[in-house]
């Protein structure tokens, strides 16, 4: 039996299963050998062009790199740098859109040309066999080197396998359509390939290398086979030409007739495989020192007037390339990257080329038609017969339609290399890849969620227990401080049990910290200042979410602080009208509505001059904010904003105090005016509670112009403050509510029972009015906000002193009238629910 | 200028379905020829009625399904179905017949199932069963070949016999079917299974006029221009292999094992294969597009 | 006599299976109830007590106990279906009228406005947010499951739900959405 080796020795292929023959179009980008392009105007590379994490930045804006300076360095798993392609200088360092399908921004730097063209210094490695191996791949490492053939998998990694290493293959079969930028590189770089190769052969060691080209390549095999003539260890393969024979899988079968285990690596069976391109950049990296940062790129496609393959240096706009090349865009035109099989089409051609970036596609709609519309399956089979992976594709589709994600799983489908012959052949021109890939996407995150969920569920339990533990211990004190007498003992004991506490906490938070940590090392990022970065970049996130927001209207300061000052008049009216219902029970009603007239005013004038507004608050602003600095203003609105809260507070509470009063004097006072005056109180309260909120609101606004004013910090603190009584202020209000309405049921217990009801109705009925007032005034509020409110105020202030002159008579009068009183508020409570039925 | 966003691949092998259609219709247009030369124009009607019917059908149904009929009717899927069943049943059935077994087809075999790809039968063969169960006289009454018969008939009197049952000239399909010897024509395997019953060999069997070369006269050549055409979709990949040459092997294997244990019996494969609608069952209908495959790609 | 060995063979096979279901009852006893540990697993684990029970665990308990599947909106539709699934009911439409399929979000502190009062961190079901008190806090994204817990303890309400941001690590293929620009 001959072995495989010998097999492959004498020139033995195998074959793959399925595949397609598209037509392949590489003439017209082979006509020219490689070109040099003048310097585009500005380059931007993204710092992440490949499969892994991110580099850490190494420069600023506005510094001043040379070319083939690192601009990253490599941090954390499967990470490698990216350099400058040209001398120049940093001039932004942003969020752009990727060279990826979903053209998601990506951090990048963008540089500007000096058009010198400078290098850095290099550090050739002439004769690297003196070098160990650990320190070439370093060297491949920090050369910024990932897979160029598409995925852009780092190729350290593949540098340093777990097996060895039986087979050395290089991929040079280039299967999909169109494209040639390795068929050129073969052609013209023969020489330096092979020594590349010399390289991994050190690291490897293995026992073949096969150079594996498409026979549709004959130029680029004989320049090869020319260059490794005296090399035994070499051999190169003519590859019948078919699609995907190039895919990594499929090309160890079709060279060895190995299979890739499921799920696995070459490497476990002894393989590993480079790209041509790969390749070259090793020699550029190993034997001149140069960092990758150029790549062939073939820009070809019926719209190009020249198609031909470029030296184009990473970073390069699409653009520019395309302008280079004579592009004449079609309606509808795409410009796909990569090849027409599993490149993807690009939103923009403001992009850059990147590590992984072969082709640059801009196809006529003639030679590449606009597909048609998805039609229904005939189970031809056609499918199953192209895929290379033995997969159902039809079955797949089915079952990716109806979202069945075991069943997917089940049918193999991450073998599945969306190489597109399925949907190449589908008579049906169903998408087939594409939902593949959605399906592919899904299951990922569902995993992922798996696995986070389970991470939670740990969390959770793991903390329920630690509280059980807590309650346990604390109670073991109480009955331990239960036999202690003396109260001596006792403090003793509740400052130690304190000091447990604090430490328990502190543990408990510095555990949680170390987990943090912990994780964060296991991600590769063990410093702080990542987290820092993070922290940045979620706070801008918030910071935009913030913004989306639809109650921050205004961004201009002066309109801020405008809104604020209006926000606070009405707190500070709210007070005065509630003061003065407080004192109206006995006062008359008129005067209450004068005071509220003076309030508007002087609400009205407030609103028109902050300075003013200050001045003339005299209960809530005990500092004079004379008109210095627009800063101090801030801060000391803030202060004042809190201290208008807390009257506002007391205010209630004074309210409570007098329905507290009333309910006890019942023999004075009809019941029914305390719950009637419980009712205003109620409806106030609640408005007060919405005008704190808005009031909120335009805290909130006004917010980020003190931060960056003046001491952001201070401001910051009295916002939080504020914000955080006016929250109090608006749960007591609530709470207040809600003892009101107790103090209601209880005080007509002592009166007839039957009175007492009536009372309760229309108490009832008010509140109900009332509160619908209240809705409908804070509903204009918010549209017309700034404007008109006082007019608003001016329609809702009357009708609640009719509700109080209502009130009043029947304070005058005695027990008689309460009959017809609670006639009229039955009537009204009636209407209120008609009116109620009716909205 | 806009760019659009498409998903790959961007590129297609321009192998529509309504072209598989029309291979499909033009690889058995020679089988059809031979049959119209052997057996008269009756096919050619059969198959005029056929396509009518389905096109009209299928109209109707997309209507009410309310679907686009246009884009629908343009895979010339319901035009394969007609074809197939009216290259199926006796070129003289009376016309209700074909209209009968196509209309059912398309409307309760194909769109009530849910249209192209989700019907669960070969549509153009469920009708066929309908209609041998239904009218088994009628869709047995195959008529000999033109060189065979005893009443010659033209275009015209077959036009007349399918649409009113009798010739111009006043004769039955009955009468149709005499030889020349004025006995009614069985198939070639017909006659061989009456040939068997009579106690004959089936090599006395054989001696039957109704036997050419190497199968019946007409048949076998009706089979070679199926089996063209059936190598003409095999080249063109439309069809797979492996059906096709499983449902002919294991039919030649059958009649040679027969042949070998009970040679006085039995006939040899070369019959066998090239007798009745053996290629257009092997090519047209089990190794067909939008039939077989569901159970060939179902994993085991 | 036929009668007496009848019953005889049939009381003493009636034994002979009840003896052996005896045994495999206690032989291959099942310690705990799988469905529980099976309902667990479907549920998101985000801990929010949306269903009414404190945590995933006891929902699942009482799923099991005959509860409605309906009852959990961060899983949305799909908990829904799986539940149904494995409990062989009808799935229901979540209850309460949610949207399908919920947003992800998860919480995030605007820092410069946390007093460090650690009240979110005694909210929060799972230990995600990080701090001490008087110190400002921060969620650790990863270990959010967006329960939302935290953002009603908070007295200065400086916790927003942000919807989880798409990367092109977790896109989903979505062509539609890809902002197209002109050539030129």
């Amino acid at each position: 039996m001959e072995s495989i080796l010998e097999q492959i020795e004498r020139g033995k292929l195998w074959n793959i299963p399925g595949g397609v023959h598209p037509a392949s179009n590489k003439a017209s980008s082979t006509q020219h050998p490689i070109k040099r392009l003048p310097l585009p105007e500005s380059l931007t590379i993204p710092i992440k062009q490949h499969i892994g994490d991110n580099g850490k930045l190494l420069v600023n804006v506005g510094d001043y790199v040379l070319k083939g300076q690192p601009l990253t360095e490599a941090a954390g798993h499967w990470s490698v740098p990216v350099h400058a392609p040209t001398s120049g200088t940093i001039s932004e360092i942003a969020m752009k859109p990727s060279t990826h399908p979903s053209a998601l921004p990506e951090p990048s730097v963008v540089l500007t040309p000096d058009g010198e063209d400078t290098w850095c210094e290099l550090a050739p490695w002439p004769d690297f066999y003196a070098k160990s191996n650990q320190e070439i791949v370093d060297r491949i490492q920090n050369a910024g080197i990932s897979g160029m053939g598409g995925a852009g998998f780092p190729a350290y990694i593949k540098a340093q396998p777990k097996n060895e290493i039986e087979f050395l293959i290089i991929n040079g079969v280039e299967c999909e359509p169109y494209i040639s930028a390795d068929d050129m590189l073969m052609r013209e770089h023969a020489n330096e390939l092979i020594k590349g190769i010399e390289v991994l052969r050190k690291l490897y060691q293995p026992t073949k290398i096969l150079i594996g080209i498409e026979d549709d390549k004959p130029e680029a095999i004989e320049a090869l086979t020319k260059a490794c003539e005296n090399d035994h260890y070499t051999q190169v393969c003519a590859v019948p030409t078919k699609y995907p024979s190039g895919g990594e899988k499929q090309l160890i079968q079709i060279l060895t007739s190995k299979h890739v285990p499921q799920g696995g690596i070459p490497s476990d069976i002894g393989m590993v495989v480079h790209n041509v391109g790969t390749i070259y950049a090793i020699y550029q990296a190993i034997y001149h020192g140069k960092p990758l940062i150029e790549r062939v790129v073939t820009v070809t496609g019926d719209t190009i007037a020249s198609p031909c393959n470029v030296w184009s240096l990473l970073g390069t706009p699409i653009k520019f390339l395309l302008e280079q090349t004579g592009f004449q865009p079609q309606q509808w035109q795409r410009v796909i990257m990569g090849g027409p099989m599993m490149g993807f089409t690009l939103p923009s051609v403001r992009l850059p080329i990147i590590k992984t970036s072969n082709c640059v596609l801009a196809p006529s709609s003639q030679e590449m038609p606009m597909p048609g519309e998805e039609k229904a399956c005939i189970r031809c089979s056609a499918c199953a017969d192209a895929c290379p992976a033995s997969l159902l594709p039809q079955q797949l589709q089915w079952f990716a339609k109806s979202k069945e994600y075991n069943k997917l799983e089940e049918h193999n489908l991450f073998d599945c290399i969306e190489c597109g012959a399925c949907a190449y052949v589908c008579p049906s021109e169903i998408p087939l890849v594409q939902y593949y890939r959605v399906a592919k996407a899904e299951i990922r995150q569902e995993r992922e969620d798996k696995v986070k969920a389970e991470r939670a569920k740990e969390r959770f339990e793991a903390r329920n227990e630690r509280l059980k533990r807590e309650q346990e211990e604390r109670q073991n004190r109480h009955k331990r401080a239960a036999k202690r007498t003396t109260d001596e003992a006792k403090s003793k004991v509740a400052e130690a049990s304190k000091r447990v506490a604090s430490n328990d906490k502190s543990a408990a938070v510095a555990a949680a910290l170390a987990r943090a940590k912990a994780k964060r090392t296991e991600n590769g990022e063990p410093d702080n200042s990542e987290m820092a970065k993070l922290r940045a970049e979620r706070k801008a996130q918030a910071r935009a979410y913030k913004e989306e927001k639809p109650a921050s209207v205004t961004t201009d300061n002066k309109k801020d602080a405008v809104a604020a000052a209006i926000a606070r008049a009405k707190a500070k009216k709210a007070e005065q009208a509630e003061a003065s219902n407080v004192s109206d029970t006995a006062s008359d009603p008129r005067k209450a509505a004068v005071a509220a007239a003076i309030a508007r005013a002087k609400a009205k004038k407030a609103s028109s001059d902050l300075d003013s507004t200050t001045v003339s608050s005299e209960a809530a602003v005990s500092e004079p904010a004379s008109t210095e600095d627009p800063r101090k203003a801030a801060v000391a609105a803030a202060i004042a904003r809190a201290k208008a809260k807390k009257a506002a507070k007391k205010a209630d509470s004074q309210n409570a105090d007098t329905q507290a009063a009333e309910s006890e004097t019942p023999s004075e006072d009809d019941p029914r005016k305390a719950a009637v005056a419980a009712a205003i109180v109620r409806a106030k309260a609640k408005k007060a509670a919405k005008e704190a909120e808005s009031q909120n609101d335009g805290t909130l606004a006004a917010e980020p112009t003190a931060q960056s004013e003046d001491d952001p910090r201070k401001a910051a603190v009295a916002a939080a403050i504020a914000r955080a009584k006016a929250k109090k202020a608006a749960k007591e209000a609530d709470s207040q509510n809600a003892d009101t309405q107790a103090a209601e049921s209880e005080t007509p217990s002592e009166e007839d029972p039957r009175k007492a009801a009536v009372a309760a109705a229309i108490a009832r009925a008010k509140a109900k009015k009332a509160a619908k007032e209240a809705e409908s005034q804070s509903a204009a509020d918010v549209q017309h906000n700034e404007q008109n409110n006082s007019q608003i105020e001016d329609h809702a202030l009357p009708k609640d002193n009719i509700s109080q002159e209502q009130a009043v008579p029947l304070d005058a009068e005695a027990r008689k009238k309460a009959a017809i009183a609670a006639a009229i508020a039955k009537a009204k409570a009636k209407k209120a629910k008609q009116d109620k039925g009716s909205e | 200028m806009q760019l659009s966003l498409t998903s790959s691949p961007h590129n297609h092998s321009h192998k529509s379905l309504s072209t598989i259609m029309l291979k499909v219709c033009l690889a058995a247009s020679l089988g059809i020829v031979c049959q119209a030369y052997f057996f008269g124009f009756g096919v050619l009607i059969q198959l005029l009625l056929a396509i009518t019917t389905a096109v009209v059908a299928e109209a109707l149904v997309l209507k009410l399904r309310k679907r686009d009929i246009k884009t629908a009717l343009s895979d010339y899927s319901a035009v394969l179905t007609a074809l197939l069943l009216a290259i199926s049943i006796p070129p003289l059935a009376p016309w209700w017949v074909i209209v009968i077994g196509t209309a059912f087809a398309i409307i309760f075999v194909k769109q009530l199932y849910g249209g192209l790809g989700f019907n669960l039968f070969n549509p153009a063969m469920a009708g066929y069963v309908l209609l041998l169960i239904s009218f088994p006289v009628q869709m047995t009454t195959w008529s000999p070949p033109m060189e065979l018969a005893f009443n010659q008939h033209s275009l015209l009197d077959e036009i007349s016999v399918i649409f009113t049952g009798i010739t111009q000239s006043g004769f039955t399909t009955e009468q149709l079917r005499l030889g020349v010897d004025g006995v009614s024509m069985a198939t070639p395997l017909d006659s061989l299974k009456t040939g068997l019953s009579k106690g004959l060999t089936t090599s006395e069997s054989l001696q039957n006029p109704i036997f050419g070369e190497f199968a019946g006269i007409g048949w076998q050549w009706v089979n070679v221009a199926y089996l063209l055409g059936g190598i003409y979709l095999l080249k063109s990949r439309i069809i797979n292999w492996h059906i096709p040459v499983g449902f002919l092997a294991s039919l030649a294997i059958c009649a040679s094992i027969g042949v070998v244990f009970h040679p006085g019996v039995s006939t040899g494969p070369i019959l066998h294969l090239f007798s009745g609608a053996t290629m257009l069952a092997a090519f047209f209908v089990s190794a067909q597009v939008p039939f077989c495959i569901y159970l060939a790609a179902q994993p085991c | 006599m036929t009668l007496f060995y009848a019953l005889l063979a049939l009381g003493g096979l009636a034994l002979l299976f009840g003896a052996v279901l005896g045994f495999a009852a206690i032989r291959y006893k099942i310690e705990g109830n799988p469905i529980v540990d099976q309902i667990d697993e479907i549920l998101p684990q985000t801990q929010c007590g949306q269903c009414g029970y404190p945590g995933c665990r006891p929902y699942a308990e009482a799923i099991a106990n005959g509860d409605d599947v309906n009852k959990c909106p961060p899983g949305g539709e799909t908990t829904v279906q799986k539940l149904a699934d494995l409990m062989g009911v009808e799935a229901k439409p979540l209850a309460g009228g949610e949207e399908k399929e919920p947003i992800k979000t998860v919480a995030y502190i605007r820092e410069d406005e946390c007093i460090g009062c650690t009240k979110c961190i005694q909210a929060c079901p799972v230990d995600a947010i990080v701090g001490a008190t008087r110190q400002m806090h921060t969620v650790l994204i990863d270990e959010c499951t967006g329960c939302d817990l935290c953002v009603e303890p908070c007295p200065v309400d400086c916790i927003d739900m942000v919807p989880v941001k798409t990367t092109s690590k977790n896109w989903k293929w979505d062509l539609e959405t890809i902002p197209v620009t002109n050539i030129e």
